[in-house]
């Protein structure tokens, strides 16, 4: 009888149990690596086994946020930190993408001038902002995808948690610090494209951005980005460090009579959790061709928050299933039927709330449990 | 003097406001260069004149208290005594309008955060057990334990082996050895209060404030729960805050009554119950 309890309790385990879903997530990413390369590369078009770039794309647009999810969970689920304004960090590594992306079209924008975005000639201005300067070189813009978020948390953060604003308070004021940037990006002023955004992307690094395998690259830099992200958010969790955040998730003020200064763990963990979206957003842009303000909307970053509760949160991986699912879902809809898909979330939200508090995951491994 | 005793609108502010921040910058890692504690007069807490205000009512009006060290001090006292609120004030929750609190002769305790009293060696045990449920009692003790708490030290520290026996040996001492591995949150109500306990000797204290260790205990676990602060006294201060005078009367060499925010009568119990003060507080309610 024993003997066959521990059997039947080794497929769960070795699936969704705590310490072996992250092997599936690996695996998952490992074939994915693999198998779409092949499959859009070396499979002639007109085979039923081709994987068309479009899919690609799709995909690696999936996988980023796949890895902005990871990062909302990074804070929410092991800390208790609800951020609803995790698309800003995301937007603002977009957009430092796309000021790189921008100033590689060179002369062959519409008004073909050679230093000056398009937008910007076409508000008449004559010299490029102070800001736009060593956008051209990539290892010049690349280090402000990490900065440009992670300042803005530093500084948000170190406000916030010092003050011990928390729950829902904190919730609030993250949706009001993206919407603040939604109208700050909004203004031509700020010269960042206005309401049009960044867009009409030619090339990176010299590779052309419309051509098929620049996309499969663009493809497995996202793999890599979320297997590394994913390594470093789990790395963190099993450290003692992770341990104290949780402390602080479920007790704070005991970890904080224990002699933890508690603002310095949730500053440091939502720092690195902003720069973590911040990649995704730099991921997301080239592949989607195109960054503006709709992207610091409010609701995104509450959509990012039902992707993990959907996935389930607290486990890394169930938030980036989480991601993956609820976009697959809206692009079918979106496609089928697009006045049906707010409805549609709403009713996601309200059903994983009410059915599976823990997500997929959580559900999973409940049944896998309960069965053995 | 430091400078939170300042008085007036500008002191206020500056309590409320600059303070917390320039602590932050003053304090930024600086957990290694704490002061060691100097108690060579044979006083580990000074509690003088100690003022705090909600709204208009005095919780603690004018409060002097002092503890010796090794001492095992009961605190009793109707409610709105004040009780939580001086545990609130040694432990940096609460700034007193006025007053000093000193920790040892050289610690000023109101020049100090809270994860720095912690630090300095101060431990409290809350009313309502607190331990971090989801975690196993092994990793509450590791938490709890003293030395470095700096975010980034902590994402690579390893237990030593010393650190281990250390574990073990409170593990053992609060009778929690078998439950090691056992999730907190499954603890019953009296062994979560032990851990707690447990998780305050992991920080070695050399004072401890336990509010209300036995209630909700049965008279078994009061018994052991007496015992274990009996042999903890000594070594370290001990506070305790308590409503069941049985067990006060059980472990208790002084009593210190307080009421209203301010000390009533203090003495052994015997004295403290024979008080007419004291009787007409108790009886009035």
């Amino acid at each position: 009888m024993n003997l066959v309890q521990t059997r039947a309790a080794i497929p769960g385990r070795l699936l969704f149990g705590g310490d072996v879903g992250h092997r599936v997530f690996y695996g998952v990413l490992l074939a994915l690596a693999v198998l779409v390369p092949l499959l859009n590369l070396a499979v002639p078009e007109g085979s039923a086994l081709h994987l068309s770039t479009y899919t690609v794309t799709l995909m690696g647009k999936y996988l980023s946020y796949a890895l902005l999810a990871i990062a909302v969970d990074l804070v929410w689920g092991y800390c208790g930190i609800l951020s609803l304004g995790h698309t800003a960090f995301f937007a603002l590594g977009g957009y430092a993408m796309g000021m790189y992306l921008m100033r590689q079209i060179g002369a062959r924008g519409v008004y073909a001038d050679p230093l000056l975005p398009d937008f910007m000639v076409f508000l008449n201005w004559k010299e490029l902002p102070w800001y736009w300067h060593g956008f051209n070189h990539f290892a010049l813009a690349m280090p402000l995808v990490v900065l440009a978020p992670g300042l803005l948390a530093l500084v948000f953060g170190w406000f916030a948690f010092r003050s011990r604003v928390t729950g829902v308070y904190l919730s609030i004021i993250t949706q009001a610090l993206t919407y603040a940037l939604l109208l700050a990006f909004f203004r031509n002023e700020m010269g960042f494209g206005g309401n049009n955004g960044l867009t009409d992307f030619k090339e990176l690094l010299g590779f052309d951005l419309h051509h098929d395998a620049t996309r499969v690259g663009l493809f497995l830099a996202t793999v890599a980005a979320l297997a590394l992200g994913y390594a470093a958010c789990r790395t963190i969790t099993a450290s003692r460090f992770g341990r104290v955040v949780l402390a602080i998730r479920d007790a704070e003020s005991r970890t904080r009579f224990i002699g933890y200064r508690v603002e310095s763990y949730k500053l440091w963990l939502f720092v690195f959790s902003a720069v973590l979206a911040g990649v995704a957003g730099a991921l997301y842009v080239p592949q989607v061709g195109i960054i503006n303000p709709s992207e610091f909307a409010p609701i995104n970053s509450i959509e990012v928050v039902i992707w993990v509760a959907v996935g389930g949160r607290n486990t890394l991986y169930g938030a980036a299933l989480g991601a993956v699912l609820v976009n697959f879902a809206k692009t079918w809809f979106t496609a089928a039927m697009p006045e049906v898909w707010l409805y549609a979330l709403g009713l996601l939200f309200i059903v994983v709330t009410v059915f599976l508090p823990q997500g997929i995951v959580g559900f999973l491994r409940q049944r896998l449990g309960a069965a053995s | 003097m430091s400078q939170t005793g300042k008085q007036g609108v500008a002191g206020g502010l500056y309590n409320r406001i600059a303070q917390p921040y320039l602590g932050l910058l003053r304090h930024r890692g600086s957990a290694l260069r704490q002061e060691e504690l100097d108690a060579s007069h044979g006083t580990i807490l000074y509690l003088e004149d100690i003022t705090v205000s909600f709204d208009g009512f005095r919780a603690l009006d004018a409060l002097t208290l002092y503890v010796d060290v090794g001492e095992l001090r009961c605190i009793i006292g109707p409610n709105g005594a004040g009780k939580t609120t001086m545990m609130d004030v040694i432990t940096g929750k609460t700034r007193p309008d006025a007053g000093s609190a000193w920790f040892g002769q050289n610690i000023d305790l109101l020049a100090l955060d809270e994860p720095r009293i912690a630090q300095a060696g101060i431990g409290r045990k809350f009313q309502r057990p607190t331990v971090f449920e989801n975690h196993s009692v092994f990793e509450n003790l590791e938490l709890s334990m003293a030395g470095d708490k700096s975010p980034w030290k902590l994402l690579t520290a390893k237990l030593s082996g010393e650190q281990r026996d250390e574990i073990g040996h409170t593990l053992e001492l609060v009778g929690l050895l078998e439950r090691s591995s056992a999730r907190a949150g499954s603890l019953s109500h009296g062994q979560k209060q032990w851990l707690e306990i447990g998780m305050l000797l992991m920080q070695r204290p050399r004072l401890l404030l336990v509010d209300e260790p036995v209630a909700g205990m049965t008279p078994q676990e009061t018994e052991r729960t007496a015992e274990l602060l009996l042999s903890l006294a000594g070594e370290r201060s001990v506070v305790v805050v308590e409503h069941d005078m049985d067990f006060v009367r059980s472990i208790a060499r002084i009593v210190t009554v307080l009421h209203e925010g301010r000390v009533l009568a203090e003495g052994t119990i015997d004295q403290v119950q024979a008080d007419p003060k004291v009787v007409e507080v108790y009886l009035g309610e």
